[in-house]
């Protein structure tokens, strides 16, 4: 059985990672942008808070608060550069963007460099992160069905059809970008404040494809989803703790497995809410009884077709 | 009925070498519904994608007059080609984006259906419909209702107003469209002759005063063609629109234009009122080919 | 001045390594229209297929070449047949290609790490520091020898594109896979001669890297700025590709030489991004206009 302590530290990493994937599932479920860059957010998040606590005593909460601002200030000058790209050229460019964070933050002596930054308070337990996280799913969760939500699902959609109906493409994408780079600021931020010390090399460029693949394991255009693709691969790895070295080739291995057996993630475009499950629950006796209906039907007309 | 709503003024517009539009000049008056044939390749659509800023013109101009002053919609691009005026063209050329031309209130569908192929009926008009709804960002994340119930939280009584607004007019758009009874099927899998419909339900949500219709009835049976005409007349007295429409079902053209604008290889061809196209010698010949003699 | 030169000659030879990378991405593209991210990780085993030729099996230099070649040929057919058969089947979406290949590229990163170790492994030294010197400036054998594989690798490239019928094939495809299908190619032997081609191009590419610095199993992090090259010189334009990549390997030595080795990397990206604002689309990219 998992130590209570143990299962605190992965409940807590499940936590900050669903902070920065729902982030990344508005911008790449719900309005059809790739990033690979986000790990270069969350790093922006982290020590931002990192060096306000540690060099301006600034309190946690603000801190974090400061983090993903931060974030969502470096978001806007990077989407005013990318957003206009196409497809591929947008992903390799925040691919780009992720990789010169790092490497930015590595030559900056006055942050720590490559040996990174220590002495951040490590406050952020599990009561903080799971507010934080039902904050940013409430908070989400209305978004994506407000007018402005709709707007970037159309986006998602067909481009040239939103604007024709008055769309401003590059004002949601925008919004869109600059919403989950400050949700990655904020669980960046967090992150710091959980481990105590941060430096560049705990922000890779696998920690974005990690990010990208947990929104698309758990099924794209679903915030529900989301929240189970990051529960599912944060736990997978530790289950396969025992052999260290193979667990990260049985989670490239799922990762294809998935792609090629149920592309649409585990949850893709279904969202469970609980009006949802409640209007299903209704429906149930329905809903069978017309499957039930049109398999008597279909057996009908094949009998017929037999005759 | 005399007032101009939509002008072309010696509009052109050339991919490369090759002439795709040239020199086309009309006035779409207030309150008509005018036509725009030509054979396949004429140049049809790409006025549409002229007029709603999809494309930028090349010479010419297109104004509109339907918010009372004139506005201009699309202006020539004034840079040649090089990697310097590729450059000015990026960063300093700025014409109307096509959703600024929407807003202005003209809006369209599209000859290959692109509605919003995985969201529901009700949910492609009702993002359509965000025009009528002035929220802001900011009050969109906060919960304005209790969940399981219809309970609006205070604070937020204006977004809820506007939302239901939303919903309404959705309904009764779909409602007039017909398109009520598939309000929760997925676009994509609705008959194609409802795709159409459902663009133009989507269309009419930004209370446009010019609505460009490409080939309204193609996939349409003759009855369900016969129904679209009375249709299309229905929604300009409803809306007090005005309608250009490009169409190769010649009944219907015949039958709803007040006048017609014939395109062939992207240049006037003929113009005039229905009977005079009709029995035009050019427009015959570039319909049917040059008779033997 | 000299200094100057030796710059010129070493980032020429280092872009020639990043153009044989630059390539086989390029034609993936070219084709497939996804960003096969699982290439870093064949190049990366390129570098040990060489390296265990050499080492274990004692091969000469150019037989570990043929074998990293061929290996790295095979490995890249077999990811293509396992992962991106049952999508371009399906007609799944370009980004459902990225994601299996990120997948793709974690599996085989991460067995390398869990069957040979994470450890850094140096290859014996094949061309003694031998340098030529022509005036001032010594040109080192390694770099040369590098220049000329690259540079006849991708000749054969153009040759093979160009001359042959399977070449029509692949450039027809490239203009519309669709259309192609229609006249009668076939689309899935395409893939595959592409798929081993930039295998092949991967292995030289991987074995060579590995030379010049050393082996282990994250190069391929380091080999994603050929992704870059091929992007900054247009995606799925050969000659961009091998543009950007040369232009990418003067950069980054210039910046190491005369501003810091350490901005390096730093720099290429900055150069991504400024290249990426003036011109959307590469410098050799096709420019394609929303059709309505």
């Amino acid at each position: 059985m998992f130590e209570w302590y143990y299962l605190s530290g992965i409940l807590i990493l499940c936590g900050i990672n669903l902070m920065v994937v729902l982030g990344l599932s508005l911008l790449t479920g719900f309005t059809g942008l790739f990033s690979f860059g986000h790990a270069g957010f969350m790093a922006i998040g982290a020590y931002t808070s990192g060096a306000l606590a540690t060099m301006l005593d600034v309190p946690f909460i603000p801190a974090v608060v400061c983090g993903g601002l931060a974030a969502m200030l470096v978001s806007f000058l990077i989407g005013a550069l990318t957003l206009n790209l196409k497809g591929d050229y947008f992903c390799i460019a925040t691919l780009g963007f992720g990789e010169a964070m790092r490497l930015i933050l590595n030559n900056v002596q006055f942050l720590g460099g490559a040996r990174g930054m220590t002495g951040i308070p490590m406050k952020s337990d599990l009561t903080v992160v799971a507010i934080f996280v039902v904050i940013a799913v409430v908070f989400m969760w209305f978004l994506i069905k407000s007018r402005h939500g709709r707007n970037m699902i159309a986006i998602r959609e067909e481009e040239l059809a939103s604007q024709a109906i008055g769309i401003n493409i590059f004002k949601y994408k925008m919004m869109s970008l600059a919403i989950s780079a400050l949700y990655a600021g904020l669980g960046g931020a967090l992150w710091a404040f959980y481990l105590g010390y941060i430096n560049p090399a705990i922000f890779p460029l696998l920690k974005s494809t990690e990010l990208t693949i947990m929104v698309i394991i758990g099924g794209l255009g679903s915030i529900t989803g989301s929240i189970v693709g990051t529960f599912f691969l944060t736990f997978l790895p530790e289950i396969f703790r025992s052999f260290v070295e193979w667990r990260m080739v049985v989670y490239g291995a799922a990762v294809i497995a998935v792609m090629v057996l149920r592309p649409q993630g585990l949850l893709g475009g279904i969202e469970f809410s609980p009006t949802g499950i409640i209007r299903w629950v209704k429906n149930l006796p329905e809903n069978m009884a017309a499957k039930k209906a049109r398999k008597l039907q279909s057996k009908a007309q094949a009998g017929q077709g037999g005759e | 009925m005399t007032n101009p709503v939509l002008t072309l003024n010696n509009v052109t517009k050339r991919f490369g070498g090759l002439t795709a539009v040239g020199d086309v000049s009309f006035e779409i008056k207030e309150g008509e519904i005018f036509g725009l044939i030509g054979p396949n390749g004429a140049g049809k659509t790409t006025i549409f994608n002229l007029i709603t800023g999809v494309y930028t013109i090349t010479e010419g101009e297109i104004h509109f007059h339907g918010n009372g002053k004139p506005q201009l919609v699309a202006e020539a691009d004034p840079y040649g080609t090089g990697f310097w005026n590729d450059l000015k063209r990026r960063f300093i050329f700025k014409p109307n984006k096509p959703f600024q031309i929407a807003e202005m209130g003209i809006t369209r569908t599209f000859q290959n259906i692109r509605l919003f192929k995985k969201l529901s009926v009700y949910e492609n008009v009702l993002t359509a419909c965000h025009r009528s709804a002035s929220y802001g960002l900011f009050v969109s994340f906060f919960p304005w209702k209790v969940p399981f119930t219809d309970i609006v939280l205070p604070p937020f009584k204006g977004v809820a107003a506007q939302e239901k607004a939303l919903n309404e007019k959705t309904e009764e758009l779909l409602k007039m469209m017909g398109l009520w009874e598939y309000k929760d099927m997925t676009a994509a899998n609705l008959p194609y002759g409802l795709q159409r419909k459902l663009e133009i339900a989507r269309a009419l949500a930004l209370d446009p005063k010019l609505l460009l219709l490409d080939e309204p009835a193609a996939g349409m049976n003759p009855e369900e063609t016969l129904a679209l005409v009375d249709l299309i007349k229905e929604i300009r007295e409803k809306f007090h629109l005005t309608v250009l429409i490009i169409e190769h079902h010649m009944d219907l053209v015949m039958n709803l234009c007040d006048r017609i604008y014939v395109l062939n290889f992207g240049r006037y061809l003929a113009q005039g009122i229905p009977e005079e196209i009709q029995s035009n010698k050019d427009v015959i010949e570039a319909y049917l080919g040059k008779e033997e003699e | 001045m000299s200094v100057f030169l030796q710059q010129l000659i070493n980032g020429l030879s280092l872009g020639s390594i990043y153009a044989l990378m630059a390539v086989g991405y390029s034609l993936v593209y070219s084709i497939l229209n996804f960003s096969n991210f699982a290439h870093g990780s064949v190049i990366m085993l390129g570098a040990y297929f060489g390296f265990f030729a050499m080492t274990l099996l004692p091969l000469p230099f150019v037989g570990a070449l043929v074998i990293a070649a061929l290996g790295c040929g095979i490995v890249a057919i077999i990811v293509e047949r396992v992962a991106y058969k049952p999508l371009r089947k399906r007609n799944a979406p370009g980004l459902y290609f990225i994601i299996a290949a990120m997948g793709g590229s974690i599996f085989l990163e991460n067995l390398v790490i869990a069957t040979i170790g994470p450890t850094f492994k140096t290859y014996p030294e094949i061309f003694k520091s031998t340098a030529f010197t022509i005036g001032s400036v010594s040109i080192n054998k390694l770099d040369l020898i590098m220049f000329l594989i690259a540079s006849v690798s991708l000749l054969i490239l153009v040759f093979i594109l160009e001359k042959t019928k399977i070449g029509l094939a692949i450039r027809a495809s490239s203009y519309s896979s669709r259309g192609a299908t229609l006249m009668g190619v076939n689309v899935d032997r395409v893939v595959l001669v592409i798929f081993l081609i930039g295998g092949v191009l991967a292995g030289l590419a991987g074995m060579m890297f590995g030379i010049r610095f050393t082996v282990y199993p994250t190069i391929g992090v380091i080999t994603n700025k050929s992704f870059i090259a091929a992007v900054f010189g247009g995606l799925g334009s050969l000659p961009g590709a091998v543009i950007g990549s040369v232009i990418l390997g003067l950069v980054e030595t210039f910046a190491a030489g005369y501003v810091a080795s350490n901005w390096r990397d730093f720099i290429a990206f900055a150069l991504l991004i400024f290249v990426l604002v003036i011109k959307p689309s590469g410098l050799m990219g096709k420019i394609t206009e929303d059709k309505a």
